[in-house]
């Protein structure tokens, strides 16, 4: 069997803040109604986290449940328990419209971790990354520089950024730049 | 800078995150309809300086549609609704004529 290679070969870097790749995280993409109880109780039982609200992140350690869209969650799970999540979303709401897909080497992800966080979100994304808009709990999709990502705050100093794999190295190297010593900007510490 | 409030996901959007969709509530004309109408519907547009109801999307945000009143012009924003409609709500109506009591909307 071939080894499992992750987007960026967990990559580090240490500038005013560390960025790094993530372990390895199980990813499944549902879309459904979101409103539907069924929906929700599968959500909890493959993750073992809350169902969160609109642009919530409800997470239990590394697992959880991202609310990406109106119609739409991505679920953070161990690599391992993606084929028995699937099977369990699909007996669940085998009765329902809706669409499970396993996207966990379609995506990457993204540790930025130490003080000054804010600040490096700040020069990537237009989101409003200001402690009175956004904190722990949330999740913002947006862009960061020129293509789609979404991030969320673990903790006041963290935040994980999720992007496409194909531009996995673009985002790192974003992200790199922007944490680079020297860069620190200090607007929001 | 414009920025929109999308009303399927809450968020105020920067114009960067998202996609210009053109002229809303236009009505299409399919198959059986004569070339004049199509003519009307495919090119033929009003253009006015001032008040435009327009289709965005939150491409970089939830990804859904919705519809914005604004003025072209002054960049001024009268509000955004729910693309699930024909025609622009009565709040949005009455904000635009509140703001602007002599220029006379006329919407199909
Ligand atoms: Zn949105």
């Amino acid at each position: 069997m071939s080894d499992v290679a992750t987007p960026l070969a967990d990559a580090s870097f240490d500038g005013f803040v560390s960025v790094s790749e993530a372990p390895r995280t199980g990813m499944i993409s549902l879309r459904g109604d979101l409103s539907d109880t069924a929906l929700r109780e599968v959500c909890g039982a493959v993750t073992g986290a809350a169902f969160p609200a609109s642009r919530g992140a409800s997470l239990d350690g590394s697992h959880g449940v991202l609310w990406m869209a109106p119609d739409e969650v991505l679920l953070l799970v161990a690599p391992g328990s993606v084929p028995d999540s699937l099977d369990r979303i699909g007996t669940a709401l085998s009765d329902r419209h809706h669409l499970a897909v396993d996207v966990t080497d379609a995506r990457a992800l993204i540790s930025v971790d130490g003080l000054g966080v804010r600040d490096v979100l700040a020069k990537l994304t237009p989101a409003d990354v200001s402690p009175g808009n956004f904190g722990p709990g949330e999740l913002r999709r947006t862009r960061f520089a020129q293509v789609a990502a979404a991030f969320w705050m673990p903790t006041e100093d963290s935040a994980r950024v999720i992007c496409f794999r194909s531009v996995a190295t673009y985002v790192f190297d974003l992200l790199c730049h922007a944490a680079a010593p020297g860069g620190e900007v200090g607007y929001y510490r | 800078m414009l920025i929109l409030h999308c009303p399927c996901c809450g968020i105020d959007a920067d114009e960067t995150e998202l996609t210009p969709g053109g002229t809303a509530h236009l009505k299409r004309e399919g198959p059986g309809s004569s070339d004049e109408a199509f003519e009307r519907y495919l090119f033929l547009r009003e253009n006015p300086r001032g008040v435009h109801f327009e289709r965005w999307r939150h491409a970089h945000g939830c990804g859904k549609w919705f519809h914005a009143a604004r003025c072209t012009m002054t960049l001024e924003v009268f509000g955004t609704y729910s693309a699930q409609t024909h025609a622009p709500p009565r709040e949005i109506l009455d904000r635009i004529a509140e703001r602007r009591p002599q220029e006379r909307r006329e919407v199909a």
